[in-house]
């Protein structure tokens, strides 16, 4: 029982991270159509300037400024790259964030090195946060807990409550529209893109130090992400949530149940589960747990 | 029987390219030209089978490193099967043997992946790309684990007096299945399901009202490249005889979809020149520099901006105005804009090992280029390099806006004339 309630704490925080990031992914892709590669770089790029800026002068501050950098760079990749590739169509923007994500990965071996780098959990946050039994559950994943529920309320009141959010919305679905009221829809594709890529760097703060921070960050869980997009069906937002939380609880739990099954325990083949309910549900239901897209 | 004018220039280029593939190793002599031109076969292969997708069928893979390395594991065990004695398999025929071994994923995988097109298939995958390589990790008994499964070669008896022991040897069997492979892809393109391939990539919509199913055509489209892709992964199980993990990972994947792309995708040959151009930069440039991916990856980037056609785009590009007689209005602005991408490049290039260089722990800080050595932990490289590439991205603007202005006109000419 205690070991049923630690582990799914474990999986609903680990799937809240994997939701920050496709959030901003599925934002991204239902807004401008793109899909980008690059989005597990950004987590990448987050967590590395967390490491760099906590290093210099704390955690706190890496927690702000951090996501924020990110997010700048992303608006300058949407400003200078990807409106330029835009006219190519979407193959070529898809390719234009493949290379990015080349790129990004290249210039952190260039800039930090191969190996990981040492970001740790601040003191302050390290340590029991309570005990089930004869398990303690770490402050520091109740601490990733309370960020992203807190930062994906505040996304949820801007997206419903701001002028700027109903103008995102409204872009969503009649850009021409929006633009012929007077608004600046590449800005606002800037500033979606620039945030996503914030809330990518927000999870690379919060997750680079719970997990490892290194050149291969970005390769590991951009698949993941990429899957829950598919699963959740593209574009929709309810579906990323209901597949983030799916498939970090499926990844929880399969690395820590010792069940085999014809010679294979899950541990061993929990890698690779994640793609097996891809795979089942594109056989079954080829559009995505919710989404309404088909083809 | 229709009328078929004899297509003189297309027997010209392919009688032209089997020459070269036969003259090849007495025209780049030594070991290393020969292992570079014989992985350069391998890639052209799959180069190719890749762009059977993303030319012809508009599907973008970021899985097909699958096909042709589950196909490469298939076949060294045929090779070792071969090799223990328990039956006889002839060594050049192993192609075969990868190539219906990856058609079967194909069939198997892509009943999965081509239910969805655009970015949705490029999606899943790269979904399944990750399941093969974790999968080939859990499966240690077949796959052989990390360090994969080694093979020889030299096995049997000889076939026709060939032992396939010296390179040579396998590069004449990479290129002769490279020119078949090439030719029956090329015949590809001209059956009614290559035509219907390319109808699907342009408008399904309108491919369905004619009366095709879509996933069929690309179901069909996927399978075929596959076999081809598994080809190049039994030709590259024979030339290093051994098959690791590292066959089906994304950077296989990753690196077929960069040499094709920047080949140029809308045309055949593209992927050919694509092929070459990138195992000179992996196999050539990884020896000088460690940063050689990011200058892989810049170009790459790069290209999607200003050449989303590729190299192949360019060269026919150049070939209109030189059949015009214009070139020459272009040379000189053509050697402006050189000498200035030279200076940004030089600069850039400066910048980056610099910055490498002091990243790589105990390596020394000195570096040496073109007779001259600098120190990475002194100011002054460090603003002549920035310095540099400034200019020369600042001349570079200019003159490529000279080069635009010159083309437009030239341009805007010839079909003045054509419409005339």
């Amino acid at each position: 029982m205690e070991f049923f309630l630690v582990q799914s704490l474990n999986g609903v925080s680990y799937g809240l991270l994997l939701f920050m990031l496709s959030s901003g992914l599925t934002l991204v892709f239902s807004l401008m159509g793109v899909l980008n590669f690059a989005h597990a770089s950004f987590y990448m790029l987050g967590a590395y300037f967390a490491y760099q800026v906590s290093a210099k002068i704390g955690f706190w501050p890496a927690l702000v400024i951090a996501p924020l950098l990110v997010g700048a760079i992303g608006m300058l990749v949407e400003r200078f790259g990807l409106r330029k590739v835009h006219r190519h169509g979407h193959v070529a923007e898809l390719l234009f964030t493949f290379g990015l994500a080349y790129l990004l990965e290249e210039a952190v071996h260039l800039i930090w090195g191969r190996a990981a780098v040492e970001y740790r959990v601040p003191a302050e946050l390290d340590g029991p946060l309570f005990q089930i039994m004869d398990s303690q559950y770490p402050i520091y994943r109740g601490f990733m807990m309370l960020v992203s529920v807190a930062m994906l309320v505040a996304i949820w009141l801007a997206l419903t409550r701001t002028r700027i959010g109903l103008v995102i919305q409204a872009a969503l679905t009649h850009p021409q529209t929006v633009e012929a009221l007077g608004h600046n829809v590449p800005r606002v594709f800037m500033l979606v893109f620039g945030g996503g890529a914030a809330l990518a760097g927000l999870a690379g703060v919060i997750g680079g130090n719970a997990f490892v921070t290194d050149p291969g960050m970005a390769a590991a869980v951009g698949p993941i992400i990429f899957v829950i997009v598919v699963v959740g069906g593209m574009g929709s937002l309810a579906g990323a949530f209901i597949a983030s939380l799916l498939i970090g609880c499926l990844q929880t739990f399969a690395v820590s149940l010792d069940w085999s099954l014809g010679g294979i325990s899950i541990s061993q083949a929990a890698p690779v589960l994640p793609y097996l309910l891809m795979v089942l549900l594109l056989i079954f239901r080829p559009k995505g747990l919710m989404g309404t897209r088909e083809g | 029987m229709k009328y078929a004018p004899l297509n003189l220039g297309r027997w010209i280029l392919w009688s032209a390219s089997a020459l070269l593939f036969v003259a090849a190793p007495h025209l780049f002599k030594g070991g290393f030209a020969l292992t570079m031109m014989t992985q350069m076969g391998t890639l052209i292969i799959f180069a190719l089978s890749y762009n059977m997708l993303l030319g012809q069928g508009g599907m973008l893979s970021f899985g097909h490193a699958v096909y042709s390395g589950l196909g490469a594991y298939v076949t060294v065990h045929v090779l070792n099967q071969v090799g223990s004695g328990s039956f006889y398999f002839p060594v050049p025929l192993l192609p075969l043997v990868g190539g219906v071994a990856g058609l079967a994923f194909g069939v198997l995988f892509g009943y999965v992946t081509t239910r969805r097109a655009g970015t949705t298939f490029a999606l899943i995958s790269l979904g399944i790309g990750e399941m093969v390589f974790a999968g080939v990790l859990m499966f240690p008994g077949f796959f052989g684990g990390e360090a994969g499964i080694s093979t020889n070669r030299v096995v049997g008896k000889p076939f026709f007096g060939l032992t396939f022991g010296p390179a040579l040897q396998v590069y004449y069997l990479v290129a002769a299945w490279c020119f078949l492979s090439m030719a029956a892809m090329f015949a590809l393109t001209q059956t009614p399901l290559g035509r219907m391939a390319n109808a699907v990539r342009d408008n399904p919509e309108r491919a369905e009202f004619v009366g095709y199913n879509t996933q069929h055509v690309r179901f069909l489209q996927l399978v075929l490249s596959s076999f081809f892709a598994g080809v190049s992964g039994a030709l590259s199980c024979i030339n290093f005889e051994i098959v690791s993990a590292e066959n089906v990972s994304a950077i296989r994947s990753g690196g077929v979809l960069l040499a094709t792309f920047i080949g140029g995708v809308p045309f055949f040959f593209g992927p050919i020149l694509g092929a070459i151009v990138f195992v000179f930069f992996v196999v050539a440039l990884s020896g000088f520099t460690k940063a050689w991916l990011l200058y892989l990856g810049l170009f790459f980037v790069l290209m999607v901006v200003y050449a989303p056609g590729g190299m192949a785009s360019l060269i026919l590009m150049q070939l209109r105005v030189l059949r015009a007689g214009r070139w020459r209005e272009l040379a000189v602005p053509y050697a402006l804009a050189a000498l200035a991408a030279l200076v940004a490049l030089a600069g850039l290039i400066g910048l980056v090992e610099m910055v490498y260089r002091l990243s790589e722990q105990g390596a020394s800080s000195v570096l040496t280029a073109l007779g001259l050595s600098f120190d990475a932990r002194s100011a002054p490289p460090w603003f002549a390099f920035a310095v540099a590439l400034a200019v020369g991205l600042g001349a570079l603007r200019l003159t490529s806006r000279r080069v635009g202005e010159r083309w437009g006109a030239i341009q805007a000419d010839l079909q003045a004339k054509a419409a005339a």
